[in-house]
């Protein structure tokens, strides 16, 4: 060995593998304005397409006439439901179970919902013309409010459905129920309350929001009528799903579809479901022969494509006197809108929430959710979090600190009593999860020594003292959340979409100068793929990151895969690409040794390559075997050096994580600030530092403006009043809060590298985290719960309400 | 979210303005920075035939002191506002406002004059002119006239401008030296119109207030001069009794509308929180 | 309606067009000129994205008019690299602190944050996060952005950049 020959940390480093803050692949074309997202991409002779939409939330459509605006200079077609109707495409079928209105058919059951959809030769003239569109409506009287959806006398919103006593999710109790889910032992947990020396009980609301990525939906349809060829550029988050959807109800051959998701500019899960701008370009580009463009605008975005939350959930938790939690019972209505295009599993009509065991041993739990319609925008879908889990981890984080105070404990200690402890993992939780691993208390401890908790609670104790004294008009409020994720959907027993198994997938080519592709079944939004995944075949493989192209969202060339939303990237795909890249190493030794003339069994890994054991000069490098594959390969053996891996998980991966807000609260105005707020994430295996961090801070943004204020409201006329960012809360530079952040690491025991996911864990973790501080900083002038969003005008509401203004 | 055609004119003079907007009528609107007027007219809730640019006029820019008066110019930009000495030690009060207003990239293009011209209640230049006494020069075909910024609100958008008429400078009777400031504004996140705000200014003598006046933005259809609060400070020493009966004073005479930004009574609540700030500041910040 | 011709430099190449009145300076750069870095997030003036600098100014190209911009000088994302084509220190700064994740509202963010360093090269944190609270992001929570332009600041002003301690 000379001093040239580089050391096994330099070996190491040159591959730039899982564990490194490797810089972003990615933004080099991104901060050069050389990223490619729909609009920008531009095809000769393309036409744009606008909707005309609704006024108002609930009315008979009398009549539409199109003949004004045909006359609008660059107005080629005006599409209606009628259009639509000769292709058997009026109605699209949701992803969970329910049908959806294309263009309105009869009637309209939300504001802006879409109703015609005109096609010029550019979107200045489509706009031109979607003014000029008459549509005459008779109003009928709106329902808002999920709580009297099952009244008596509460108007049919579905007419589609009279009658029918059976929805995709079993029985309907009424005309405008959607379905009841229910999970756990009622009995046992019935019991468990009679039993109970202490009980809450709260109607816990988690209130309607929006994803609102910065790009909003919008997608290219361009139709070959020679070959029969559809090919759509989309923002779409699964893009394989989206061109089985279209082959299965376009009845265009699946071989004939050509979907391309190009730089997304974030999700949030916005782009997980189908909508009707989508097939109203496709419909649009197939009758006119040229391509059309569809990009909707913000308002559009807020009121239509999409919503999420919405759920109503009265909980109610028994314990002993001692703090021993030993049933939990949880009721929810679910908001679902006029249609019920949720973006679950097939089989999960309020996802995964019945996580909402959380972090705790609860012997005991029954729940029971029950959807229905109202005239709201459709969707539900899962923003910045598993399916339904961010509400489930509200519900108990919320329920917990209720407990706590009629306790008269402290919440962290009323959790560290109740924590699942490690010895117990695999967990199997009474409403039927098996957690894979954690060690809560070890993370909810560092939690409380980094920020120094027991300080905190004196330094809030003397702040009350000093507000009971009229000596500031200023209270503090801790916001302790411990959460439980669960992600990576998932295992085939019991995850599909549209009879689609939930696998993911990898297919990784080495070239001959040591150098390859990688595609995925996934789709990264601004998650980095193009840079971790290649970190990950790096440490496989033994071949510096630089050298992986990674690629995504092409379906023709990237093997199937269900997408990128609920965090299952990388414990989905990531494993994928594990198991892929330990297929090119299983292989790749079989070339080393018979390069090497000794037996397979006689080699060892090493860093980079292969090497005999015993004698570590004796070695082949992974980019010497990638040569050989293509020249020199045992005989018998096929050459080159792929594989492809369709990942089915045997479990889902369960990350967690410790969060405490500190916030103080000025009851005169209601203005809060956020002093400090401290995050702990365990997501097991840790793949890119760096990337890891950049998610916490913007997951951490998100579930601030959520439970500060980021809502989509309606009047009680249905009207939508905060359509716009004025009104809908996005937080500027100025109102973000600082981040500290932190970590343990619990490996999944079942996942290839042992990774969990953490996209959506400070989305999940953080809204309980702002709301139990508000909750927490006003709980000594006697209130149990006060709702989300807290914002200004509400937290003011709350002192008034609680006699400080007296 | 595209605005509907029109026909664009970019006039050179201030006549030649005047001119354009009396012979085309209300078919006409005049676009000064435009962060108003395009936004409603992608929503096409503004649908003009012609926009008159005032961004050729000579003569509409600039800030300058004549005697004991600044005078703006109505196409002068919030950010040139902000960079102005003459502006910073003058009448500092409009520094600290404008750098309230909207965020860095709107107040490159937003201007004074649109900002006191069109009438929105959420704007807050029109009470700081109330509150600093300003009138606004207003030029039609018929000539020009000057119009106190007290007497120009008329309702939510509607103002003293007669059709045709544009607003082209604003003067200021400089404040006093030494005299106290303050605008309070209570707003959910930066780029929003105000929940409340109220501006401050006052001169002391021998420890006691000698003259106040005091305005209020979006808690009416229109800005605010709160008189009866301004007196109930005035010779006093501004103790807690003298602020609580201020800030009722300004209570009573504002009727902002319940919004996103929360019911009728908390805008009231706020907007006496925010005239009692604004009191407590200025007053520290005055010399006696 | 009749078109209008305007002219105007943009990245300091000489480049004309024929416009709508109403043709917006964001779509005249997106569609006529096929810069497609300025990018459109919500076309009511609050988010950003579509930020390009303007005869010196920052401002929104969804609320300016083309024909407003005639005989204009313009700089996009496109411009802002280093004359030999290698990043610069802004853009170096948001690859070096992970300032961006979409990318999608990162050229306005830089364009108004190189605007924001030529104005006040020393600002503070506090001055960054009031000099970029007209540009939303929806992925980072600003806070490795305000690092991405203090590491830009550092380079710019030739002084060692210190990471602000966790």
């Amino acid at each position: 060995m000379n001093d040239m020959t580089p050391t096994r940390e330099q070996r190491t480093a040159v591959l730039e593998g899982m564990g490194c803050k490797r810089k972003r692949v990615e933004d080099i074309r991104f901060t050069q304005g050389k990223g490619t997202y729909v609009d920008d991409v531009k095809l000769p002779g393309m036409l744009h397409g606008d909707f005309v939409r609704s006024p108002h939330p609930h009315a008979r459509v009398k009549s539409i006439n199109s003949d004004e605006a045909l006359k609008v200079p660059g107005v080629l077609a005006v599409i209606t439901a009628e259009t639509l109707k000769t292709v058997n495409l009026a109605w699209m079928p949701t992803l969970a179970g329910d049908v959806q209105m294309v263009l309105a058919d009869g009637k309209v059951l939300f504001q802006n919902q879409e109703v015609a959809f005109v096609v010029a030769t550019d979107r200045y003239a489509a706009d031109d013309g979607i003014n000029k569109v008459v549509v005459e409506y008779e109003p009928l009287p709106p329902l808002v409010d999920p709580f009297k959806a099952m009244d008596a006398d509460a108007p049919m919103l579905r007419e589609d459905l009279a009658g029918k006593t059976t929805g995709a999710h079993g029985p309907r109790k009424h005309h405008n129920h959607i379905f009841e889910w229910t999970v756990g032992d009622k009995d046992l947990t019935d019991a468990a309350f009679r039993k109970a020396e202490v009980t809450i009980k709260e109607m816990i609301s988690y209130h309607r929001t929006h994803p609102s990525p910065l790009e909003t939906c919008q997608c290219l349809c361009s139709f070959d009528k020679i070959k029969g060829e559809l090919t759509i550029w989309g923002t779409f988050q699964a893009p394989h799903v989206i061109r089985t959807v279209v082959a299965l109800i376009a009845k265009i051959p699946e071989q004939k579809i050509h979907v391309i998701a190009p730089d997304i500019g974030g999700g949030f899960g916005n782009k997980v479901g189908a909508y009707p701008g989508y097939i109203c370009a496709a419909v649009a580009s197939i009758v006119t022969g040229k391509p059309v463009k569809w990009v909707e605008d913000r308002i559009e975005n807020l009121t239509s494509t999409s919503f999420a939350r919405d759920y109503h959930m009265t909980a109610e938790i028994a314990a002993t006197k001692e703090g021993k939690v030993t049933g939990l019972r949880v009721h929810v209505l679910a908001d679902h809108g006029a249609f019920d295009a949720c973006a679950d599993p097939s089989k999960w009509p309020a996802g995964f929430f019945n996580i909402v065991t959380g972090s705790y041993d609860f012997p005991t739990a029954h729940l029971a959710v029950d959807g229905v319609y109202t005239n709201k925008a459709p969707g539900g879908v899962a923003y910045r979090c598993s399916f339904r889990v961010t509400e489930a981890a509200y519900c108990i984080e919320r329920a917990m600190d209720i407990l706590a105070q009629k306790l008269g404990m402290d919440p962290a200690e009323l959790r560290l009593k109740n924590f699942i402890k490690p010895e117990q993992f695999p967990y199997h939780s009474a409403l039927g999860w098996e957690y894979d691993s954690g060690d809560y208390a070890t993370a909810m401890r560092k939690m409380m020594e980094s920020v120094d908790y027991a300080g905190l609670r004196k330094q809030q104790a003397e702040k009350r003292a000093a507000f009971k004294r009229g000596e500031t008009r200023e209270i503090m409020g801790l916001g302790v959340s411990f959460f439980t994720e669960i992600v990576g959907a998932g295992p085939s027993k019991n995850c599909d979409i549209l009879g689609i198994a939930m696998f993911d997938s990898c297919e990784i080519r080495m070239h001959p100068t040591g150098a390859g592709i990688a595609r995925m079944g996934t789709k990264s939004q601004g998650q980095g793929h193009e840079t971790t995944w290649a970190q990950i075949i790096a440490t496989e493989i033994g071949i510096p990151a630089d050298n992986i192209m990674v690629e995504e969202g092409n379906t023709d060339t990237a093997p199937y895969g269900l997408g990128t939303y609920g965090s299952r990237s990388t414990p989905v795909a990531g494993a994928a690409i594990a198991m892929a890249a330990r297929k090119i190493r299983a292989k790749a030794q079989m070339i080393a040794a018979y390069k090497l003339e000794v037996h397979e069994d006689d080699l060892e890994w090493d860093i980079d390559g292969f090497r005999v054991k015993g004698l570590p000069e004796k070695t082949m490098s992974m980019k010497d075997i990638c040569w050989a594959a293509y020249n020199s390969v045992p005989p018998g053996m096929e050459p080159g050096l792929e594989a492809v891996s369709y990942y089915d998980p045997p479990n889902m991966t369960y990350p967690f994580g410790a969060y405490i807000c500190v916030m103080d609260i000025d009851v005169d105005t209601g203005v809060y600030k956020v002093r400090r707020f401290y995050a702990l994430d365990d997501c097991g295996t840790r793949i890119n530092p760096m990337i890891i961090e950049g998610q916490v801070h913007g997951g951490l943004t998100e579930a601030f403006a959520i439970a500060m204020g980021q809502e989509i409201r309606y009047d009680d006329e249905g009207n939508v009043v905060t359509g716009s960012f004025m009104d809908f809360f996005m937080p500027t530079a100025v109102e973000a809060p600082h981040w500290e952040t932190d970590f343990t690491v619990t490996p999944s025991p079942h996942h290839p590298i042992g990774a969990k996911g953490v996209g959506e864990s400070p989305n999940v973790g953080g809204v309980p985290a702002f709301s139990n501080a508000v909750n927490d900083a006003f709980s000594f002038l006697g209130s149990t719960h006060i709702q989300m969003p807290h914002d200004f005008w509400r937290n003011w509401r709350a002192a008034k309400e609680l006699g400080v203004f007296v | 979210m595209i605005p509907g055609p029109f026909n664009y004119h970019r006039p050179a003079t201030v006549a030649d303005a005047v001119k354009l907007l009396a012979s085309l009528g209300d078919d006409a609107r005049p676009l000064a920075g435009g962060h108003s007027l395009v936004p409603m007219m992608k929503l096409r809730l503004a649908t003009p035939e012609h926009l008159v640019d005032l961004h050729g006029v000579e003569g509409l820019k600039g800030i300058r002191r004549d005697g004991n008066r600044i005078v703006i110019g109505a196409m002068t930009t919030q950010h040139e506002l902000l960079a102005s000495d003459e502006i910073a030690r003058s009448a500092p009060i409009l520094h600290e406002a404008a750098l309230l207003i909207a965020d860095p990239q709107v107040r490159y293009r937003g201007t004074i004059g649109g900002n006191v011209a069109n009438g929105d209640p959420g704007n807050d230049m029109p009470a700081l002119m109330m509150t600093l006494g300003a009138s606004y020069r207003l030029e039609g075909s018929s000539g020009a006239r000057d119009v106190a910024a007290s007497e120009f609100y008329q309702g939510a958008y509607f103002t003293a401008l007669e059709p045709g008429e544009l607003l082209t400078s604003i003067s200021i009777p400089a404040p006093a030296a030494g005299h106290g400031y303050a605008y309070e504004k209570l707003k959910r996140k930066v780029g929003d119109y105000a929940t409340a705000a109220a501006a401050v200014v006052l001169t002391m003598a021998s420890g006691k207030v000698a003259t106040c006046t005091i305005g209020l933005t979006n808690l009416a259809e229109t800005p605010l001069s709160a008189e009866d609060a301004a007196r109930a400070v005035i010779g006093t020493g501004l103790d807690a009794a003298t602020l609580k009966k201020a800030a009722a004073a300004a209570e009573a005479i504002m009727s902002p509308a319940a919004d996103a930004r929360g019911p009728v009574e908390y805008r009231k609540h706020v907007g006496g929180i925010m005239v009692t700030r604004a009191l407590t500041r200025a007053f520290a910040r005055a010399s006696s | 309606m009749a078109k209008t011709h305007v002219t105007m430099k943009v990245n300091g190449a000489e480049v004309e067009g024929l416009v709508e009145p109403r043709t917006l300076l964001v779509h005249f750069i997106r569609e006529n000129l096929q810069m497609t870095g300025t990018h459109i997030g919500c076309e009511t003036t609050h988010c950003g994205a579509c930020t390009v600098d303007l005869d010196g100014m920052s401002v929104k190209s969804c609320t300016v008019f083309a024909v407003q911009a005639d005989g204009s000088e313009i700089t996009t994302i496109e411009g802002v690299a280093n004359a030999d084509g290698s990043l610069s220190a802004l853009q170096e700064g948001f690859r070096m602190m992970h300032g961006l994740q979409c990318g999608f509202c990162t050229p306005g963010m830089i364009v108004r944050a190189q605007r924001l360093l030529m104005e006040n090269p020393s600002s503070t944190e506090a001055e960054i996060r009031m000099g970029i609270s007209g540009n939303l992001c929806r992925c980072t929570g600003y806070q490795n952005i305000v690092r991405a332009i203090q590491y830009a600041a550092a380079k710019i002003n030739g002084v060692e950049f210190q990471e602000a301690a966790e």
